[in-house]
């Protein structure tokens, strides 16, 4: 005989499908959703990281970036005026924190100066309105400021605008900075200003916190990380971190790449619980198929041959459900800027990705044919003899023997690691999730096989017909209990998972805001401006709540060696940061609310006998640096060696509005030192507020003041871009619930038609019937709700107590909501699957 | 042509096995019409599995064209029947997906064969169906039905032919239709027809009746022949 030929049966398997390509495809959409968040997020992620490449030098607005860390020296200047006499031009940029005022308005609002020298910058345009007037800044005492700050200030263009003790006129507002997120500006809005008027302001002086950069361009085709190497040494001695181009780019693409693959293994989740959905939907679209099989057997057709028929028109289907995935996520893919407006450091032009679309959908279509394989298996078995006679138990018998369906299962298995190991980033963290996935489905299987045993056994005589006939329904043949639990189960899990999550950190942000004592802050203050702005604060109905002294210092010496000998000695880096940073400190002699002594005893106030003074570390640091109590360390305090003994590390809660400290010193150890001063006060009104922050900044122009109502709404405003993102993401997990769990409850649909329609037969009224799958549903929602959220309460606190290092609560209110809505929707996709049942007459099933 | 050797078919019960077919032996020549009858539960549907190849004996054999069934595994019995056997049941056993034509196409297709479509409307002519090759089952009457599997049964030139109660969901007069077309097709194609029937009247339109009773055969007798065809 000859070979049967492909074409013919292909043209078979597509005529077959007729009747049942809909309902196939609806099982198939259920991929649809994972493919969409698979194909949004690759191609989304891609148009960044072009966009990030070919704005790579605007980025950085130039060629090198160069970091000062203790200023320009002259020796660095000397080096950048001899690069310009080369021709290799450079620009710096000087950034602080500033109080600005407007006189006409009397207005003032904390912002984030940038003095910036001719030519900055290189690449790219900073936009402002109105356009194209950069180019003048240079000009006079010009600014450009960010709209915010026009706004709070009430300023117009043409205002004069105050920094410190220097005057600028505001020539515009700035539209967008290559490489700074919109997000940047909201804090602290920016102003921009040329830097020969730097000086003016007289606040780059004694305790000012001024970051300096340089940018550098290279003549054209330049490569900077080969320009930069011979000088790497000597930026290095300089104390200068050097930046290329190349490197920024790196750093950027791989923070999108990784952003993506912590999105994509979403999206993976949804595409797996997509494929329990093919499963069971292809299951009961099998139990259809059964007939038509067994005849084909007869008409002579192998195992083989019927295989290939219902593969392929699953993986027609399933094709047809990715590539609507795919159009879906292109939609995504297009709305996405909109919802990260203000978020992303570079302007992104959004165009469909060819390769994450067909990526997209070939790991759709696989996901699709591979957890359809397992039930299509059953056809290979289906006996020509069922055709005569149906024989139901003979072909549960012959699938229990199929080897076949163990080859399948491991297929699904290396399936579901390679896709995991495709999106993670190392092969353990592949592995590790699969086993996250399998732990989560075994947790809801036992859980479903848990619940068919209980219903079992709980089941009362006692209780009405129909809700008895609904609780049977759980753990009788064929019972629809561990698909429907697994797919309402998962849904419920993502659902609630995002929600606890979310509620979980906007509480700790609640929290956060609510537990400052005071509104509004003072810091920067000079010694000698302490008592003056002390009395100003000082008015009725106002209070100074805290006066925080701070000491900047150095590490000199740990018990009686270097810095650098104890770190060789502890196999610690000679650079390491806690080692050379400046340590901005205080002094008190008791503990803060928000401290909690790890180690040791906090100590008190010194005796006036004591040469040798007590501080606390905390804990992070001091461990960092190998440190115990009982340690002695010299500080280096302005030139002045202190030595001081550790006897206590802290935890701190950094989280708090309020100051807070590494290291707190015995006061008599360092209260002599050169100081600053943060003041924090309690003040009622918005307008004295506004009055108060005018008047320090006229009277001291160095003192900075933030109003924490403004940090307040700073957050909401980004705590409620972060509740949109985890509503979508919920919404999401929702609606990918329902084809997954309308496949389910295909899967037994058959039986519960013949079911209804026999006890119609037998006198039940639509009513009664009505109860029971009433009863059934309203048990498997709730149940897979619960088991959902009992992985979702475990989930969330993972995410919570690892991840985001937060306490959590569980927010009881919102899961009994989802639970509810969970409920709901088992009820209604019940129903409506079942529907046919209150439609059908008895003979019509009878004779079937 | 075809020949059954001590066949027996047992199946598991509680108390032990069951026999449903006791050691049934006989031949059927090339060409013959039978009949196997007998009342519900006598083994008529089973030994009708195992004569074409559905299913396989506990013991005993089946030869088919010189061919042991036993020895073929489920492959090869499908290959078989894709060559040498057709088929009709009692409730027709459409596709319900596919039309007439593509219903009879069927068992070509699975062979590869190229001209199936041609060959396939030549024989809905034949049975009387020209004006409805393109019609789903459930457009068609059972008569239309039956007629369109009896199409199928034929398309791929069987030697042997087997019926399982083609007449059962069928009344009176259609009922004769079918069995004077089958006859008829019997006689032009020399295929061998073994119909399997609880209807004794359709029975004595055979060559030959066998009678089965509790799986065992008690009579083998000749019938009085085929009507004329229609």
């Amino acid at each position: 005989m000859p070979s049967p030929a492909l074409a013919p049966l292909l043209r078979l398997a597509w005529r077959e499908s007729r009747t049942a390509r809909r309902r196939l495809l609806l099982y198939m959409s259920s991929i649809s959703l994972g493919v969409a968040a698979l194909v949004a997020i690759d191609s989304f992620a891609s148009n960044v990281q072009v966009s990030i490449e070919a704005q790579s030098k605007a980025l950085l607005g130039g060629d090198l970036n160069l970091r000062a860390r203790d200023g320009f020296t002259p020796a660095i200047d000397s080096l950048l005026d001899s690069l310009g006499t080369v021709g290799i031009p450079s620009a710096k940029v000087q950034s602080f924190g500033s109080m600005a005022i407007v006189p006409r308005t009397g207005a003032t609002r904390l912002s984030q100066v940038r003095a910036v020298g001719e030519g900055y910058p290189y690449y790219g345009e900073v936009l402002t309105e109105p356009a194209g007037a950069w180019g003048s800044l240079h000009d006079d005492r010009n600014a450009f400021v960010d709209p915010s700050l026009m706004i709070s200030l009430g300023a117009q263009v043409g205002d004069t605008l105050n920094v410190g003790f220097a005057r600028f006129v505001i020539r515009g507002r700035i539209v967008n900075v290559p490489g700074d997120p919109g997000i940047a500006g909201t804090v602290a809005p920016r102003i921009f200003i040329p830097a020969r008027y730097l000086a003016e302001t007289q606040l780059t002086g004694f305790g000012s916190r001024v970051e300096h950069e340089v940018v550098v361009r290279l003549p054209e085709g330049t490569d900077a990380t080969a320009w930069v190497a011979p000088f790497k040494t000597r930026f290095d001695s300089l104390g200068v971190r050097v930046r290329t181009v190349q490197e920024n780019e790196v750093d950027l693409t791989d923070a999108i790449a990784q952003l993506a693959r912590f999105l994509g293994v979403v999206g993976l989740i949804a595409l797996l619980l997509g494929g329990i959905g093919v499963a069971s939907g292809v299951n009961a679209f099998v139990q259809r198929k059964i007939d038509t099989v067994a005849v084909l057997r007869c008409l002579g057709a192998s195992s083989a041959q019927v295989l290939v028929i219902y593969l392929v028109q699953a993986g027609a289907m399933g094709f047809l459900g990715a590539a609507l995935g795919a159009a879906l996520g292109v939609g995504i893919q297009l709305l996405l800027p909109e919802l990260l407006t203000g978020f992303l450091p570079v302007d992104v032009s959004v165009t469909p990705v060819p390769s994450a679309i067909a990526l997209g959908i070939g790991i759709g279509v696989w996901v699709a044919i591979v957890f359809a394989l397992r039930p299509l298996l059953v056809l290979r078995l289906v006996s020509p003899l069922q055709a005569i006679r149906r024989d139901d138990a003979a072909l549960a018998a012959s699938r229990r023997g199929d080897h076949w369906s163990w080859a399948v299962d491991l297929a699904l298995l290396g399936s579901v690691f390679g896709l995991a190991a495709l999106r993670a980033e190392t092969l353990a963290q592949g592995a590790w999730f699969t086993a996250g996935i399998l732990i989560s489905l075994g947790i809801l299987y036992g859980n479903a096989s848990l619940v068919a045993r209980l219903a079992r056994r709980l089941s009362s005589p006692r209780w009405p017909y129909v809700v008895r006939q609904g609780i049977a329904n759980l753990y009788r043949p064929a019972s629809q209990t561990r698909s429907v639990i697994l797919a309402l189960g998962f849904g419920s899990f993502l659902v609630t998972t995002n929600i606890l999550v979310q509620a979980n950190l906007l509480q700790s942000f609640d929290v956060t805001a609510s537990a400052a004592r005071g509104n509004l802050v003072f810091f920067d203050v000079q010694e000698d401006q302490q008592p003056g702005l002390d009395s100003l604060l000082r008015q009725p109905g106002n209070d100074v709540v805290t006066t925080t002294p701070i000491v900047t210092m150095r590490l000199q010496e740990i018990n009686g060696q270097s810095t650098q000998a104890w770190a060789e000695a502890k196999g610690l880096s000679p650079r390491y940061w806690a080692l050379r940073r400046e340590y901005r400190s205080t002094y008190r002699d008791t503990l803060e609310a928000t401290e909690t002594i790890t180690a040791g005893r906090f100590h008190g106030a010194a005796a006036a006998t004591d040469t040798l003074y007590e501080f606390s570390f905390e804990e992070d640091v001091a461990r960092d640096l190998q440190l115990t109590v009982g340690d002695i360390v010299t500080w280096d305090v302005q030139g002045v060696p202190v030595r001081a003994r550790l006897t206590s590390t802290r935890q701190v809660e950094w989280g708090r509005f309020q100051p807070n400290f590494f290291a707190v010193f015995q006061s008599a150890a360092i209260a002599a030192a050169p100081k600053q001063f943060i003041l924090v006060a309690a003040v009622p009104s918005d307008t004295a507020v506004a009055l108060l922050q005018r008047d320090a900044v006229r009277r001291y122009p160095n003192v900075s003041s933030i109003d924490l109502s403004l940090i307040r709404n700073t957050i909401t405003q980004i705590v409620d871009r972060v509740t949109l993102t985890v509503r979508f993401l919920a919404l999401f997990s929702l609606a990918m619930a329902v084809p997954v769990l309308f496949s389910a409850v295909a899967a037994t649909r058959r039986d519960r038609l013949r079911e209804g329609v026999l006890l119609k037969t037998l006198g039940a009224t639509k009513g009664q019937i009505g109860r029971i799958l009433l009863s059934e549903y309203a048990l498997l929602g709730l149940l897979g709700a619960l088991s959902g959220m009992l992985l979702a309460f475990g989930g969330a606190w993972s995410l919570t107590h690892f991840v985001f290092q937060g306490d959590f609560a569980p927010a009881l209110g919102p899961a009994a909501a989802i639970a509810g809505v969970m409920m709901g929707l088992a009820i209604g996709i019940g129903l409506l699957t079942g529907r046919d049942v209150f439609r059908e007459t008895p003979m019509a099933a009878l004779r079937e | 042509m075809l020949a059954a050797r001590d066949l027996t078919k047992e199946y598991p019960s509680g108390t032990g096995a069951l026999a449903v077919l006791k050691d049934v032996s006989f031949d059927i020549p090339q060409g013959a019409f039978v009949a196997i009858v007998g009342p519900s539960g006598s083994g008529k549907t089973t030994l009708l599995g195992l004569l074409a190849g559905l299913d396989l004996p506990s013991r005993g054999a089946v030869t088919l064209d010189g061919v042991d069934l036993t020895r073929l595994d489920e492959d090869g019995r499908a290959r078989l029947r894709g060559e040498k056997v057709g088929f009709i049941f009692q409730s027709f056993q459409l596709i319900p997906t596919l039309t007439a034509v593509e219903n009879v196409q069927v068992p070509l297709e699975l062979r590869g064969e190229a001209d199936a479509a041609d060959r396939a409307q030549d024989l809905l002519a034949r049975v009387g169906l020209s004006g409805r090759t393109h019609h789903y089952p459930t457009q068609l009457s059972g008569g239309e039905q039956q007629r369109v599997a009896i199409a199928r049964a034929f398309v791929n030139r069987p030697r042997i032919l087997f019926a399982d109660e083609p007449t059962g969901n069928l009344d009176g007069a259609t009922g004769e239709k079918i069995v004077a077309l089958l006859d008829a097709l019997n006689r032009e194609s020399g295929a061998t027809v073994v119909i399997v029937t609880h209807d004794l009247t359709l029975a004595e339109h055979a060559q030959r009746v066998i009678r089965l009773r509790d799986g065992v055969v008690i009579e083998d007798r000749p019938g009085r022949g085929a009507p004329s065809p229609v």
